[in-house]
């Protein structure tokens, strides 16, 4: 295994395009690590990107949204007061991640790139609109988040392509999300099932309407139709049950130790209503 | 394999190793350091038992590379006693015999000691969740629990 540690994501980009084998980017290295030491995954070329500039910061863009570097780790989001204001969903997704010692090294763009069904930080960003910005030999482009993992384990970045920032897009008037999950217990376990909802309001009215279910199929799904059960309507009974009834309708689940297909399938609604009450109290300013 | 040349700080003392970039920083310490407090446990990042600062930030030793610690400073249950002077957290946990095996004791210390830091009044709840990735399997934590609350308000009295 051969480690670098390139001080720009040009040279980041070369060495990965160039490199024969297997090539892994080192950011927090929560997951890189534990695969290297349990023989699933010996890279043969180690990228460390943490040495770039700017892969540390979690900086405010021109349009009022955020941008988060790649090493941008959970713990620096929590700590992060205005993030958490604007995005609480996104930073308690994260949060779930792990231990302590966990968020002190776990990074949304690893959580992202490991392609897990059940990454909690996923399905709240998908709900955010988060965008990642892919760079590799011919230059960058900007891929939407629910992009990026195709199938457990595998994402749609090429050879020599590398995500090199993450956008949060402004939180904007009036607007709020939430993430919630289920696990067997209180603190370090993998999402039964997670769902993230993102919602804008106005008044008592919902006027956009995002959900997410995360560990429920191959990859993170997209509820579209939560918009439509959800728009132009307050969220009374009426409105949380035709939305747990689609989060329900949308699951394609494996049975396994940690659930079966009904239970993973009846919990996604409850998650669903759940998440939605707090994005919806969010989003109306008051205190979830 | 050719090995990478690091220079390091830990607690407080300039070093400098040889390794090859597959050792995690917990191999770093344990062999070419002899600093044998981090305990590996699971090598996962599942149990706690290698926990250290990194610039101040509690990491897994073992889910760290050694090469990583270029230029960083590392803590470790090593630098937390002032000489002969136990940490009042090493006093605290003795006393309440916070301990029975002792293999996850050092990665609770250094946990804690991180805890008190930045939170030096936690309720129990803060403390339980703060440890999740600490685990013990002889004491049911109920004794860490009270040393770790006993330790924070004799902090704050002696502040």
């Amino acid at each position: 295994m051969k480690y670098y540690k390139p001080a720009t994501f040009e040279e980041a980009v070369a060495l990965a395009a160039g490199a024969d084998g297997v090539t892994r980017i080192l950011a927090g290295g929560t997951d890189v690590l534990v695969q290297l030491r349990s023989d699933i995954v010996t890279p043969d070329t180690l990228i460390d990107i943490k040495a770039i500039p700017g892969t540390h910061d979690i900086t405010r863009t021109g349009a009022g949204g955020w941008r988060l570097g790649v090493a941008v780790t959970g713990a620096e989001m929590s700590e992060h007061a205005e993030l958490v204001r604007d995005w609480p969903g996104v930073v308690e997704a994260m949060d779930l991640i792990g231990s302590t010692q966990v968020q002190g090294r776990a990074t949304p763009v690893g959580n992202l790139c490991n392609a897990s069904p059940a990454a909690d930080s996923v399905p709240a960003m998908i709900a955010a609109g988060a965008v990642a910005t892919v760079t590799g030999p011919d230059g960058s482009r900007e891929v939407a988040v629910e992009e990026i993992p195709v199938s457990p384990g595998k994402t749609s970045l090429a050879k020599g392509e590398m995500i090199t920032a993450l956008t949060l897009p402004p939180r904007g008037e009036n607007g709020g999300d939430a993430y919630l999950r289920f696990i067997p217990r209180t603190e370090m376990d993998i999402a039964v099932v997670g769902c993230g909802v993102n919602l804008r309001v106005k008044g008592d009215v919902i006027t956009e309407a995002h959900m997410v279910l995360g560990a429920v199929a191959p990859t993170a799904v997209v509820v579209h139709a939560a918009a439509d059960a959800l728009v132009g309507r307050t969220l009374d009974d009426d409105a949380l049950q035709a939305l747990a009834d689609l989060a329900e309708a949308s699951c394609n689940p494996i049975d396994d130790k940690r659930g079966t297909i009904k239970f993973r399938t009846h919990t996604a609604g409850v998650l669903a209503r759940r998440a939605a009450q707090i994005a919806y109290t969010r989003a109306k300013g008051d205190q979830a | 394999m050719s090995k990478t040349h690091v220079t390091t700080k830990v607690n407080g003392d300039e070093v400098e190793f040889l390794c090859d970039p597959r050792e995690t920083l917990l191999d770093v310490l344990r062999d070419r350091l002899n600093l044998t407090g981090a305990k590996e446990g699971c090598g996962t990042g599942d149990c706690g038992a290698c926990s250290v600062t990194v610039d101040g930030r509690l990491v897994c030793s073992c889910l760290m590379l050694g090469v990583e610690a270029e230029g960083k400073e590392i803590g470790t249950v090593e630098g937390i006693a002032t000489g002969e002077e136990l940490h009042p957290l090493q006093r605290k946990f003795i006393e309440y015999a916070a301990l029975q095996c002792g293999i996850c004791t050092p990665g609770i210390l250094v946990a804690t000691k991180a805890l008190l830091e930045r939170t030096p009044d936690p309720t129990e709840e803060q403390v339980r969740y703060w440890l999740a990735g600490n685990l013990c399997r002889c004491t049911g934590y109920d004794k860490i629990i009270r040393a770790v609350m006993d330790t924070a308000a004799e902090m704050r009295e002696a502040s």
